[in-house]
């Protein structure tokens, strides 16, 4: 199997360890990511308030960039790039004028969409290419002990419904239970973190992120496929809690961080000293494999 | 004022019945429902819109979107909202509108958003100097954690987006 690879901004940045994790899940499982250099900003959550052609133009460029590359589907660990990337796919079909628009702005830089290949986010490829029995079967360091708290936020899920449901997701699940660790059932899943209203109405994403990191006690982490999900419910519960009069505090990790650790990865490949948010007891529970020989 | 014509056309089978509202995870921070904000501007009260927080306070979740009854794009309405306020320089808007149209200056720069640049940038356009203090806690955690790279503001580079942008804004002038 094989991949077109978008990072995606974030994941040079703030999310270095999503990349490090996925690439290093993805080299452990014998798939092949392929790189493209000039690659550009999907628009995250920035472009459609500013222009909304300029919302399909920046994704529709990456686009057109790989279908240059290869044919393999284009793999998205980000949610915000993967539905920037999925809203040129699914709308390009629905809407010829927009289409005609979007062929307009690629034609400045000879670029065409013929028969661009689909887009695809991470988990979608991990539940339903890979699947997780295969993960299962790989499995050499089992979590077992360890409450996950599956956390999908929303861009992965709505408003385009592609592999899971949008409402009550649960696509994580069996993937969880392949690692060996316990599914934390809870209500929050597909909630939202308030996204970039943390930077902007930091007094009501800070509500959002509230709730949800109370409805994840009791849990030994949360599992997040999502860049910025990940830094609201990281970066930003110490503060959170100190307002509450609450102790919020929970680890927080990446999908293939999860993986990783399951298959016997190091932490260092994996980047578990680039999250925000590892509490002791966390660090404590998954270093009692490296008895058995987890390298790193 | 600016014609709202593009978002009454997206909404324009609104039957007021609220699912949008029921739905919004920030509604309890709006000044004006939802709901309540597609009927006004179904009926051009364009200027109590804009005097609203509420498209402001839309973190993109699309719960409402996917829930409508009538399949209606709110989400994107609310975004088109967004860049209809930025345009018209709202005061109550003026800092989602510098935090955005920073974010894609870095990109047209680039290709790629820069993220001290963009902040710099959103810092300069807002003129206020308490606004930095309010994300130094997060911006030392990542420091240390080595995940800052520090790229004050420049010139368009190597992958630099100008022609892309510039087509895009000719094309939407044209429009």
């Amino acid at each position: 199997m094989k991949y077109n690879y978008y990072p995606g901004c974030s994941l040079q940045a703030s999310a270095v360890e999503y990349d490090a994790s996925t690439r290093a899940v993805m080299d452990a499982l014998g798939i092949e990511l392929l790189d493209i250099g000039d690659w550009n900003c999907c628009g995250a959550t920035a472009a459609e308030p500013v222009s909304r052609l300029l919302s399909y133009a920046l994704p529709a460029r990456n686009i057109a960039l790989f279908e240059q590359n290869s044919q393999a589907d284009i793999l998205v660990p980000c949610s915000a790039c993967y539905l920037n990337l999925k809203k040129v796919e699914v709308d390009r079909k629905k809407n010829r004028e927009l289409s005609a628009r979007i062929d307009e702005v690629l034609e400045e830089e000879n670029l065409v969409l013929e028969d661009p290949p689909g887009v695809r986010h991470l988990l979608d490829v991990i539940s339903n290419d890979i699947k997780p029995g295969v993960i299962a079967d790989r499995v050499t360091h089992e979590l077992s002990g360890l409450r996950i708290a599956p956390y999908y936020g929303c861009q992965a899920l709505r408003p385009y419904k592609v592999f899971d449901d949008p409402e009550e997701p649960e696509s994580m699940e069996p993937v969880i239970r392949a690692c060996g660790a316990e599914v934390f059932e809870w209500g929050s899943g597909a909630k939202c973190c308030g996204a970039s209203n943390m930077n902007t109405k930091k007094e009501s994403a800070e509500v959002l992120v509230q709730n949800i990191l109370e409805d994840a006690r009791g849990a030994d982490a949360i599992v997040t496929i999502c860049p910025m999900c990940q830094l609201n419910l990281d970066g930003f519960q110490a503060g959170i809690s100190r307002k509450a009069g609450l102790d919020l505090s929970i680890s927080v990790i990446y999908l293939p961080q999860l993986i990783g650790l399951a298959l016997g990865l190091s932490t260092r490949d994996l980047m578990l000293n680039k999250n925000l948010a590892l509490k002791p007891d966390f660090t404590k529970k998954i270093e009692l494999p490296a008895k058995q020989g987890r390298a790193g | 004022m600016t014609n709202l014509l593009d978002i009454k056309e997206l909404v324009s089978t609104c039957l007021q019945c609220g699912t949008c509202t029921a739905s919004c995870p920030n509604s309890f921070a709006m000044d004006i429902t939802p709901r309540k904000l597609w009927r006004l501007v179904l009926m051009d009260r364009t200027e109590d819109v804009f005097n609203s927080t509420t498209f402001a306070l839309c973190s993109t979740c699309y719960y409402c979107t996917l829930r409508c009854p009538r399949g209606l794009e709110l989400t994107t309405a609310m975004s088109m909202l967004k860049a209809a306020a930025a345009k018209e320089n709202i005061p109550k808007y003026r800092v989602s509108a510098h935090f955005y149209s920073s974010f894609m200056e870095s990109v047209r720069r680039h290709g790629r958003v820069r993220e001290t640049e963009f902040l710099t940038l959103y810092f300069m356009a807002m003129k206020n100097p308490l606004l930095p203090m309010k994300i130094t806690p997060l911006g030392i955690r990542l420091l240390k954690k080595n995940k800052v790279k520090f790229e004050m503001p420049s010139k368009p580079g190597t992958g630099n987006l100008t022609r892309l942008f510039e087509k895009v804004s000719q094309m939407e002038e044209d429009k």
